[in-house]
């Protein structure tokens, strides 16, 4: 069967491709705002102990002998050392001269004022340093002075630090995304699952099954749910109404049939001359034609009918045949032909419809039974190895060498029957059967003399 | 063999081309020279020659021009006048901190350095490939009995017990004139009060001041001294090995450790030749018998973990703190009360 | 034998039960369930022909119910409708068998042999004349105690003969009787199976004697 719908994107896709666009975008706020408080952390740090290293040298001024002296703190530049391996300069100036450090270490564009520390980040030797200014007022011999000391370290320890934690948002984002990702394809999977459950469940149903679905859904599905209940609603009748008509059919076609059949039958009896009774032999054999056809091709409707929503149950084929050989067995006397089944020990099965089956193989025993000379046999063999074989051999006239794939098509019959009743339909309804199996029907002349040997052939299942 | 090959060539040229004042200036020219290695170093030619041959060894392609000069000449050099080497090797480890700091030295890294411990290297720039203790050198003739103190704090018992057996006959480094005798007076300031009390005592008992190591022991040899102080570990050793006469004495409530640092001039014009040096240096430890030749300590971690008296001075700025003039000023002041008694 | 047709097509029902008259049968005619119910109350059938589709209900609960009841009587369903579809149902129900309209009515004389053989039913006796017992159920001719088994149509022909000793039957009658209207033959077919039975009779007191210009009739030695 075929999917019937071509699929044109996917709910679920767009679903988890959504969910995953917003969680990529999360990852990357993540990772920005992770990044910029780090960052802003580290150079607070930084910023921190340049001022505590400015105020110690600060501390450390002093006034003596009309000048101002500065005895440098050991701590003041080792504790800059201690976090990181920068490089640090310093210079202190008193009224506008250096009175130590580097000459040359640019003063602060923004002048610190005695309780306001300036902080600065520009480039020196080689590389971009923080800076940050510290003022004080030392008094000098009555004097005052002032006098303003700058501490200044390179960057690249925190650069060291922004890139480790650059490294580590990159990781918790990327983090983030896989594990938001995930639930995401989690998310988009179980808001579809009522859906698959109805799939699954629409699916599991048998092909005769048409109630409606009454299942809890979820609130947006229930119209869906009512759409399709409607649907199979309407289905349901339709189907009914094809059976019934067929059923109907027949019994309106067969009834009037049989009551002419049954008065031609009764006025035959009482005729006397020859012509007349030949007259009302011929009408019987019309009446008996047009039934028959009329019995193939509503057999044939339903085979139509039922192959489209094949039944999966499982067939006893050794007990089918078994019945389709008791079945025909009194018709087939009549003709002094004998109809033999040859089962083998073991029960054979399949899956399939039973209906089906017991029409493909009744219509060509039937037929087999019709072209059997008197005296004969029609033999009906089951056998199961490779294949599951229903083998139907008669001692016939055979097809006369007709093309035998020709035959399974509608109406079509050999050359050399037109002195026997038949539509043409039995073949085809066999061979559509086996075909809604999965399987093929074989026509072949019989193996031993004349006759014919139409096969049933199944694949196991 | 290599050594038939060598010729000592003392370079007019550099003479002549450099402003700053020069002790030696030798080549070791290549058989075939593919390189060339400049290297300005504190280092005496006879501790560090036998490790420039087998650099050589190694890297025959490599002529190396070796020029020695004072740790102030140095620094003065490279700082001031901009003198063209590759590497500059000293044992004055804040000089070398500044060089570092000021961005004279270029960044450098390998597997080598990278297996120095922290302590041995700052800022990927100064590596240290030596490790030289620095100790109280005791002749054999101070302590008959042979009770020798090992504590600054006993040194001064023994100072004020027998001041008359001492006077004139302890020597150390005049700090005003030794950069590497700066270092180690305000390492040990650093360190320890009792370094003031120790300077005090003996600047009374007319402590003789010196310019180098090599002095003090030799007049340790010859009887005029009984004590040398703060004298580097490496050379009294190998004066030792040599002649005797004297104890070396690591003091055990804390001896510093002067680290002899290496570093690649930012505008080192031979950066693989370079590269290679500070290599060949940093694994120093795994050639004992340059170690034995140099009388060089090479880097060892496991060796200072196990004695928690050996300090290794620390590389950082810290280190800037006494080159700060008004610092240094303002100690050399206090220096000299406490050792001339003025 | 004596049958109960349920059928409520009229016209089908009065052409059904004049065909099995000539037959020899007797046939009750109920054109409702609850007339064939009151003919089940007051006599016995050999046999019910049952449409399934009744003015009063369908034919299945009537066949529901004669099962419940377990009444012996074989039932024979006529149906008009498709066979594939009906036919496991009926045979569920309990139905012996069951034949689509329009039927052949030798077709269904065999049936209801074969149902009544199934079922060992009591209308179905072995026929004695002279030496001879033809046995239907058995579908055997004893001679003297020497059992031959017969072909289908040599026993329909013997049947006939045996039912009516003396009578001289036409050969266009004999054709009805063994022939289906299917079947494409002439009277000289009846010709070759009177000599197949004749040759079965050989040995016994019976014989097949041809009346010139009229048929055949069987006849007794003594």
């Amino acid at each position: 069967m075929s999917a019937g719908a071509a699929a044109k994107g996917s709910i679920r896709r767009r679903l988890f491709l959504q969910l995953a666009a917003i969680a990529a975008l999360l990852s990357v706020l993540l990772f920005l705002v992770m990044r910029a408080v780090a960052a802003s952390a580290a150079e607070d740090t930084q910023d921190g102990i340049l001022a505590a290293s400015a105020t110690s040298i600060a501390d450390a001024l002093r006034s003596e002998e009309g000048s101002i002296t500065l005895d440098l703190p050991y701590s003041a530049l080792s504790m800059l050392g201690t976090i990181n391996e920068d490089r640090v300069f310093y210079r202190v100036v008193v009224n506008g001269e250096t009175l130590t450090g580097y000459d040359d270490l640019p003063p602060p564009e923004d002048a610190p004022t005695l309780s306001r520390n300036t902080f600065s980040t520009f480039e020196y030797r080689g590389d971009e340093v923080r800076m940050v200014s510290v003022a004080r007022v030392v008094s000098t011999g009555g004097a005052p002075s002032n006098v303003q000391i700058s501490v200044a370290q390179t960057r690249l320890g925190l650069q060291a630090i922004s890139q480790r934690i650059s490294a580590i948002a990159t990781a918790a984002g990327i983090g983030f995304f896989v594990v938001a990702t995930a639930l995401s394809l989690w998310a988009a999977q179980s808001a579809l699952s009522p859906l698959e459950r109805m799939t699954a469940s629409v699916t599991r149903r048998g092909p005769g099954d048409l109630r409606p679905f009454e299942t809890e859904t979820p609130a947006e599905l229930v119209p869906f749910v009512a759409a399709l209940n409607s649907f199979i609603a309407r289905l349901r009748a339709s189907l009914q109404r094809s059976e019934d008509l067929i059923a109907e059919a027949a019994h309106r076609v067969r009834t009037p049939l049989a009551t002419v059949r049954a008065k031609a039958e009764v006025t035959h009896r009482k005729l006397n001359k020859p012509e007349h009774r030949q007259t009302m032999r011929e009408m019987i054999r019309a009446i008996d034609e047009s039934s028959r056809s009329a019995g193939q091709l509503l057999d044939h409707a339903m085979v139509t009918f039922r192959s489209d929503s094949l039944s999966e149950e499982v067939v006893d084929l050794s007990e089918m045949v078994q019945d389709t050989c008791d079945r025909l067995s009194p018709a087939a006397g009549l003709k002094d032909v004998s109809v033999l089944a040859r089962v083998p020990d073991l029960p054979v099965t399949m899956k399939g419809d039973w209906v089906l089956l017991q029409s493909a193989l009744q219509n060509i025993v039937d037929n087999a039974i019709k072209y059997s000379p008197e005296d004969t046999t029609v033999e009906v063999a089951l056998s199961a190895g490779e294949t599951i074989r229903l083998a139907v051999t008669d001692a016939g006239r055979g097809f006369g060498g007709a093309d035998v794939e020709a035959l399974k098509g509608r109406f079509a019959r050999g050359r050399n029957v037109d002195d026997i009743v038949g539509s043409g339909l039995g073949l085809t309804i066999a061979d559509e059967v086996a075909r809604a199996h999965g399987g093929r029907l074989e026509i072949a002349a019989n193996r031993n003399g004349g006759g014919a040997c139409v096969t049933l052939v199944f694949p196991l299942s | 063999m290599r050594h038939a090959c060598l010729s000592l060539v003392l370079s007019l040229w550099a003479a002549v081309a450099l402003a700053f004042e020069i002790e030696a200036d030798l080549t070791y020219p290549a058989e075939v020279e593919t390189g060339v290695l400049t290297i300005l170093s504190t280092a005496d030619r006879e501790a560090f020659e036998p490790i420039l041959l087998a650099f050589q060894a190694d890297n025959p392609g490599v002529t190396i021009r070796y020029t020695i000069a004072s740790t102030a000449e140095a620094m003065k050099a490279v700082a001031d006048e901009g003198a063209r080497f590759d590497l500059v090797i000293s044992s004055a480890m804040d000089l070398q901190t500044k060089l570092a700091n000021d961005g004279f030295a270029a960044t450098y890294r390998s597997a080598a350095t990278d297996a120095l411990p922290d302590w041995a290297r700052w800022r990927n720039q100064l590596f240290a490939f030596t490790q030289e203790p620095v100790v109280l050198i005791v002749s054999d003739d101070a302590f008959p009995d042979g009770e020798v103190p090992a504590t600054r704090n006993a040194l001064i018992e023994v100072l004020r017990d027998q001041p008359e057996r001492f006077r004139g006959k302890i020597g150390t480094y005049d700090v005003r004139e030794s950069g590497f005798g700066y270092l180690l007076a305000t390492q040990d300031a650093r360190a320890s009060e009792n370094s003031w009390r120790l300077l005090e005592i003996m600047g009374r008992l007319d402590t003789r001041l010196y310019c180098c190591s090599g002095d003090m022991l030799r007049d340790i040899r010859s009887g005029d001294l009984l004590l040398a102080y703060n004298v580097l570990g490496s050379y009294a050793a190998a004066q030792q090995a040599e002649a005797g006469g004297f104890r070396i004495v690591e003091m055990e409530d804390f001896s510093n450790i002067m680290l002899r640092t290496v570093m690649i001039l930012n505008g080192a014009e031979n950066r693989e030749e370079s590269a290679a040096m500070v290599d060949f240096l940093a694994r120093l430890g795994g050639r004992p018998d340059l170690v034995r030749a140099s009388g060089l300590p090479a880097i060892d971690d496991a060796a200072l973990r196990d004695n928690v008296a050996l300090r290794p001075i620390r590389l950082g700025p810290g280190l800037l703190v006494f080159l700060d003039r008004l610092k240094r000023r303002t100690f050399l002041r206090n220096w000299e009360a406490s050792i001339t008694q003025e | 034998m004596r049958f109960l047709l349920i059928e409520d097509n009229a016209s089908l029902a009065g052409a059904v039960v004049e065909r099995l008259q000539m037959d020899g049968h007797a046939v009750d005619h109920a054109d409702t369930l609850d007339a064939a119910r009151a003919c089940i109350a007051v006599a016995d059938y050999d046999l019910i022909l049952l449409d399934i589709m009744l003015p009063d209900g369908d034919g299945r609960s009537f066949l529901e119910a004669h099962r419940q009841a377990e009444k012996q009587t074989p039932v024979i369903v006529t149906t008009a409708r498709s066979e594939v579809s009906d036919r496991v149902g009926l045979l569920d129900l309990g139905a012996d068998d069951y034949i689509t309209k329009p039927f052949d009515f030798s077709e269904l004389e065999a049936r209801c042999r074969a149902v009544l053989r199934r079922r060992g039913g009591a209308a179905v006796n072995s026929v004695t004349v002279a030496d001879a017992v033809l046995d239907s159920a058995a579908g055997e001719l004893r001679i003297g105690g020497e059992a031959q088994t017969l072909r289908n149509r040599e026993l329909r022909l013997l049947e006939v003969f045996f039912a009516a000793p003396g009578q001289v039957f036409s050969k266009s009658y004999l054709m009805d009787r063994m022939f289906s209207f299917s079947d494409e033959v002439n009277e000289n077919a009846i010709e070759v199976y009177v000599g197949r039975i004749r040759r079965r009779l050989e040995g016994a007191q019976v014989r097949i004697e041809t009346v010139r210009g009229l048929g055949y009739r069987l006849v007794a030695d003594r």
